[in-house]
């Protein structure tokens, strides 16, 4: 037996975890052989993947607009990456 | 989106010629072709044009392409759109096999282009295309934000996004912004799909029926004031599924942007984001 990782990325409406999910990214260590989501999307916010077992690696920083930029669009704003590790 | 728009003899020439075209520009890219006749005297009627070539002297009236433009809603849109004299940009081919399950990354075409004006792409399924086999996966009101080819790819699922279905003939019509990827196929057969690029060549300064304009294009419709439903602006200040509300906020002032673009109108505005601070801004001393 050894541990595989399970990466998922959701995309928050706000910089807050207990924001709705807008979007999402599901990366399978395991291939095919762990949990996989089961809906769309698999959460409805950070704080529901929390809940069901998820670690937070990371979140987007706050970082102030570019000086000249400060109304552009771009990518979406509010990443945060989720792991879990996997008996297989 | 023009549903099934084009004739089914047309496109039936298309399912005969484009993936021939496919094929030849797969050659042209391998250098198989070097040493055969110039692309202008190809065989097969549907040449790859050059770069800049306009679009009424690119493709032979006989020829898919030729046919597509030359239809009359088709030319209509593009003239509304790029202008009575657009160039070609470029056209290809995508074949999507039939069993070929690769997602492909989420993208925009070329690179980030600047400025308000604007290419239009041409997406052309020239037959039927049901859930799942493999019809384009777009995001709707991504065209605008600013990002470079395919450094959205991580992006695997986006509230409200659309995978195209839809009778053969049908033909989107896409700012060349939008972020797009080409869907698994788990049908039967290859699902075929013509993209043509065309630039325009004049300002798309009011290229389309205006006679509505003047009525609609109030700069004062404000959400938390007065809104008339009839307004451009509320067409304009829809969100989607995806953004989020703050992102929403600075897409309404992009919009606007191309809005003023469109009509030749620098004071257009949608709940006066833009109109405050430009007031504001005068009254300071340079």
């Amino acid at each position: 037996m050894s541990v595989r990782q399970q990466v998922l990325m959701l995309w928050l409406a706000s910089p807050s975890l207990d924001a709705r999910v807008l979007g999402w990214s599901f990366f399978d260590g395991t291939a095919g052989a762990g949990p996989q989501p089961s809906a769309d999307p698999p959460y409805d916010s950070g704080v529901a993947a929390l809940l069901d077992g998820w670690r937070l690696l990371q979140m987007s920083p706050l970082i102030p607009p570019t000086p000249g930029h400060e109304r552009e669009t771009s990518f979406l704003k509010h990443e945060f990456v989720f792991e879990r590790l996997i008996d297989v | 989106m023009f549903e099934a728009v084009v004739p089914d003899e047309i496109n039936a020439l298309a399912m005969e010629r484009l993936p021939q075209l496919f094929r030849g520009w797969l050659d042209e890219f391998r250098g198989v072709s070097a040493g055969a006749p110039d692309a202008d005297e190809r065989e097969d009627g549907s040449p790859l044009p050059r770069s800049g070539t306009t679009l009424d002297a690119a493709y032979a009236p006989d020829s898919p392409f030729g046919a597509l433009v030359r239809l009359p809603v088709i030319a209509g849109a593009i003239q509304s759109l790029v202008g009575a004299d657009p160039v070609v940009d470029h056209h290809f081919v995508h074949i999507k096999s039939a069993g070929d399950l690769h997602a492909q990354g989420l993208h925009c075409d070329a690179i980030i282009d600047q400025g308000p004006a604007f290419d239009i792409q041409l997406f052309w399924f020239p037959h039927d295309v049901a859930p799942g086999e493999g019809g384009t996966r777009f995001v709707p009101g991504s065209h605008l934000r600013r990002v470079n080819m395919d450094d959205v790819a991580r992006y695997h699922h986006l509230a409200g996004e659309q995978y195209f279905t839809g009778p053969a003939g049908t033909v989107i019509i896409f700012h060349q912004g939008l972020w797009h990827a080409g869907a698994p196929n788990r049908g039967a057969r290859d699902r075929v799909m013509g993209k043509l690029r065309l630039n325009p060549t004049q300002p798309q300064v009011r290229l389309w029926d205006t006679s509505d304009l003047a009525a609609r294009n109030r700069n004062d419709d404000h959400m938390f004031a007065r809104m008339e439903p009839s307004a451009v602006a509320t067409t304009l200040r829809h969100s989607e599924r995806w953004y989020e509300p703050s992102s929403h906020r600075l897409e309404t002032v992009q919009r606007s942007h191309l809005w003023r673009y469109l009509t030749g109108d620098d004071s257009f505005d949608v709940d006066w984001y833009l109109t405050r601070t430009e007031r504001r801004a005068a009254l300071v001393a340079p």
